[in-house]
C-alpha cells in the first residue's frame, strides 16, 4: 500500500504542493534536453544525408570545446578562437570526407559505423596530444556569456535561473530555427533532404556528394561546438563530456533516426522526464541516481512499440 | 586516368553522344556488357530496345557514370559527350555539361515536395535564382498537372505525376541531352502516350537529344528516328526506326506480330542472331 502510494499519490502531492519546485525542475530537465536535442540533432543530419549512425558525434562536441579553450590558452582573445574554432571543425569535416567516407562510400552501413568508432578513436588520441587531457573550465565569462542567475518568486516560493542556462536554451532556439529554415529554404538544404531520400536520384541529378557531406559534417561540427560550450560552462571540458553523447542514443530512439523535430521534442521530452522521475519518483523509492538509465529504459519501451520512434519517417507506400 | 577531358579522336559533326565498343564489369567480376557501340544524332530520339537483363539500364548508367555507385565499371571502350571522353567523369560534372539521366523507375524525393522535386534539379546551374525560376514555370507548362501538385509530397503523387517530376526534374538542369530509362513503366497506356508526346514535345521545341532505353518496343519506335536492339550485352540490330518496325525479326521477337496466322512450334525461327562487332 505505501509503495502504491509512493508512485501513484505522493508524487502528485509534492507538485502541487509546492509548484515553484516543480517549475524548477521543469526547467533544469528542460536545459539538459536542450542540450540532448542538440546532440542528438546532429546525429540526425548525417543519418539523414548519409545513412551513417555517426558514433563520433559525442566526441566531436568534445573536441570542439577543447580546442576553443586550448586556442584561448595559448593567448588567444576569445573573439579569435571563436571563429578559429569553426575553421578548424572545417577542416575537420573535410579531412573526414577524404579520408574516410570516400574511400569507403559504397559499402555497407556496418563498415561505415565501425569508422565512425574509428574517427572517435583518434580523436580522443589527438586531442589529449594537442591539448592535453586534464579538465578544463570553459571559458565562458570571455565569451560573453552571462554567468548570474535570475530570481523569481512565483506563488509565494523561489525559482532561480541560471543566466547560463537561460542563454543556452535561447542559442540553442536561433541555432535550431537557423537549421530549419536553412534546410527548407536553401538550395544545399534542399540537396541535404534529397540526398536522404534517394542517392541514387541525387546523384542523377548531379547533387554532388562530397560537398554535402562536408557541408553536413561541418554543420554537425557547429552543433557540436555549441553544445559544447553549453556544456563545458556547466561541467568544465574533458573527455567525460563524451558520455552526455550516448544521452543522445534513447533521445534518437524515442524521436526517430531521420527527423529534425524528432531530435528536438525527444531531446526535450527525455530531459524532462528523468529529472521529475528522479527527483519524484527516484530519490524517494529508488534511492536516487535514476538519471543515469531511466532514459534507456524509456528507449527500450519506445523500440517495443514503436520502432520507428515517434517522428521517424514514415515510408511512404503507394498502394 | 584524369578527371580531364581529353579530345576524342574523331568527333562526328553532328553527333552529341557515341558509346564507343564499351565494355561493362559488376564487381570485377560479372561482365554485363560485351562491346556495345551506338550514336546518338544531336537533336534526335534514339531508342535503346531489348528484353529484361538486355543491358540497356547499364548502358545508360556506364553513359551518365551512375555506374560507379553500383560497384560497376566501364572496362573498355570510351563514351564521347559533344566531342569528348566523358567515362571518367563524376554524375555531377556531366550533369553540368548537360547531360542527365532519368532513372527507371521515377526515383522522386519521395519526402520532398513536387516543386522542391523539380528545384533539386537545379543543383548544377549557377545562373541565378530568377532563371531558375524562369525554368520552373517553363517545366510547368510542358507539365500543368505538377503545377497543380507542387506543393504535395512526391511520395503522394500518382505514378504518371512521378514520371513527370522525374523528367521536369531533369528538364530544370537544361540539359542538352536526357537519358531516359523506361518511361512507360508501370504506366497505364494512355499515360504512357502522354510521356512520349511531352518527349517529342522537348525535343523539337527544347532541342534536347534523347536516348530512350525502351521494352515497349512499339511505341518507342513511333517517336524515335534511330534504333538499336540489345540483347544479353551486345547490339545485335540497329537502324531507322521505320525499318526495324518493318523487319521480320523485331515484328516477331518484339512487337509480338507473327507472318501470318498461328504458328506451331517447329515454324518458330531459330533463335540465333547474326552477330554484329563494332568497335
Amino acid at each position: 500500500m505505501n509503495l502504491l502510494e509512493g508512485i501513484f499519490v505522493k508524487p502528485f502531492q509534492d507538485m502541487f504542493g509546492a509548484p515553484d519546485f516543480l517549475i524548477q525542475v521543469l526547467w533544469e530537465g528542460l536545459v539538459s534536453g536542450t542540450l540532448y536535442a542538440l546532440i542528438a540533432l546532429g546525429f540526425v543530419l548525417i543519418y539523414k544525408s548519409s545513412r551513417i549512425f555517426n558514433f563520433a558525434q559525442g566526441i566531436m562536441v568534445v573536441f570542439a570545446a577543447l580546442t576553443l579553450v586550448g586556442l584561448h590558452e595559448r593567448g588567444l582573445p576569445a573573439w579569435v578562437a571563436l571563429p578559429l574554432t569553426l575553421v578548424v571543425m572545417l577542416i575537420l569535416a573535410v579531412a573526414i570526407e577524404r579520408v574516410v567516407l570516400r574511400p569507403l562510400v559504397n559499402q555497407p552501413d556496418i563498415i561505415l559505423f565501425m569508422a565512425t568508432i574509428g574517427i572517435t578513436l583518434f580523436l580522443i588520441g589527438f586531442g589529449e596530444i594537442v591539448f592535453g587531457g586534464e579538465n578544463k573550465a570553459m571559458i565562458t565569462s570571455q565569451l560573453g556569456i552571462p554567468t548570474g542567475s535570475l530570481e523569481f518568486e512565483p506563488f509565494g516560493g523561489f525559482v532561480s535561473i541560471e543566466q547560463r542556462d537561460l542563454t543556452t536554451v535561447v542559442g540553442a532556439i536561433v541555432l535550431v530555427v537557423a537549421l530549419l529554415v536553412f534546410l527548407n529554404r536553401s538550395k544545399m538544404g534542399r540537396a541535404i533532404r534529397a540526398l536522404g531520400d534517394d542517392h541514387q536520384a541525387a546523384l542523377s541529378v548531379g547533387i554532388s556528394l562530397s560537398t554535402i557531406w562536408v557541408l553536413v559534417w561541418f554543420i554537425a561540427g557547429i552543433i557540436a561546438l555549441a553544445t559544447g560550450i553549453a556544456w563545458g560552462s556547466r561541467a568544465g571540458v574533458s573527455f567525460a563530456l563524451e558520455v552526455i553523447a550516448y544521452k543522445a542514443l534513447p533521445v534518437l530512439m524515442l524521436g526517430g533516426l531521420e527527423s529534425v523535430t524528432g531530435a528536438i521534442v525527444g531531446g526535450l521530452m527525455i530531459g524532462v522526464a528523468e529529472k521529475l522521475f528522479e527527483i519524484y519518483w527516484g530519490q524517494p523509492l529508488l534511492g536516487g541516481n535514476t538519471e543515469t538509465w531511466f532514459a534507456y529504459v524509456v528507449a527500450l519501451m519506445v523500440l517495443l512499440f514503436r520502432p520507428q520512434g515517434l517522428f521517424g519517417e514514415k515510408i511512404i507506400e503507394r498502394v | 586516368m584524369s578527371a580531364a577531358a581529353k579530345p576524342a579522336t574523331a568527333p562526328a559533326t553532328d553527333t552529341i553522344l557515341s558509346v564507343n565498343n564499351i565494355e561493362v564489369i559488376y564487381n570485377h567480376v560479372i561482365l554485363v556488357l560485351k562491346g556495345v557501340s551506338l550514336s546518338v544524332p544531336s537533336g534526335g530520339i534514339t531508342a535503346l530496345l531489348g528484353a529484361n537483363g538486355a543491358g540497356k539500364t547499364t548502358t545508360l548508367k556506364a553513359i551518365s557514370n551512375l555506374l560507379h555507385a553500383e560497384r560497376g565499371e566501364v572496362t573498355k571502350g570510351n563514351i564521347v559527350f559533344e566531342g569528348q571522353e566523358v567515362q571518367d567523369l563524376s554524375p555531377n560534372e556531366l550533369v553540368k555539361r548537360g547531360c542527365i539521366q532519368v532513372m527507371e523507375g521515377r526515383h522522386c524525393f519521395g519526402h520532398l515536395t513536387v516543386e522542391d522535386n523539380l528545384l533539386t534539379g537545379a543543383f548544377t546551374r549557377r545562373d541565378g535564382n530568377s532563371a531558375v525560376r524562369n525554368d520552373l514555370e517553363m517545366v510547368y507548362t510542358y507539365f500543368p498537372r505538377l503545377k497543380v501538385r507542387r506543393g504535395s509530397q512526391a511520395g503522394y503523387t500518382s505514378g504518371g505525376e512521378q514520371q513527370m517530376t522525374a523528367i521536369g526534374r531533369a528538364l530544370m538542369s537544361r540539359p542538352k541531352m536526357i537519358l531516359l530509362d523506361e518511361p512507360s513503366m508501370g504506366l497505364a497506356p494512355q499515360l504512357v502516350e502522354e510521356i512520349f508526346e511531352i518527349v517529342k514535345k522537348l525535343n523539337e521545341e527544347q532541342g534536347v537529344s534523347f536516348l530512350l532505353a525502351e521494352q515497349n518496343t512499339n511505341i518507342a519506335l513511333r517517336y524515335a528516328k534511330y534504333g538499336y536492339i540489345l540483347e544479353s550485352g551486345r547490339v545485335v540490330l540497329d537502324g531507322e526506326a521505320a525499318s526495324l518496325r518493318e523487319n521480320e525479326d523485331v515484328k516477331e521477337f518484339y512487337l509480338g506480330v507473327g507472318g501470318e496466322g498461328r504458328k506451331s512450334f517447329k515454324d518458330v525461327k531459330h533463335y540465333k542472331r547474326r552477330k554484329r562487332w563494332l568497335s
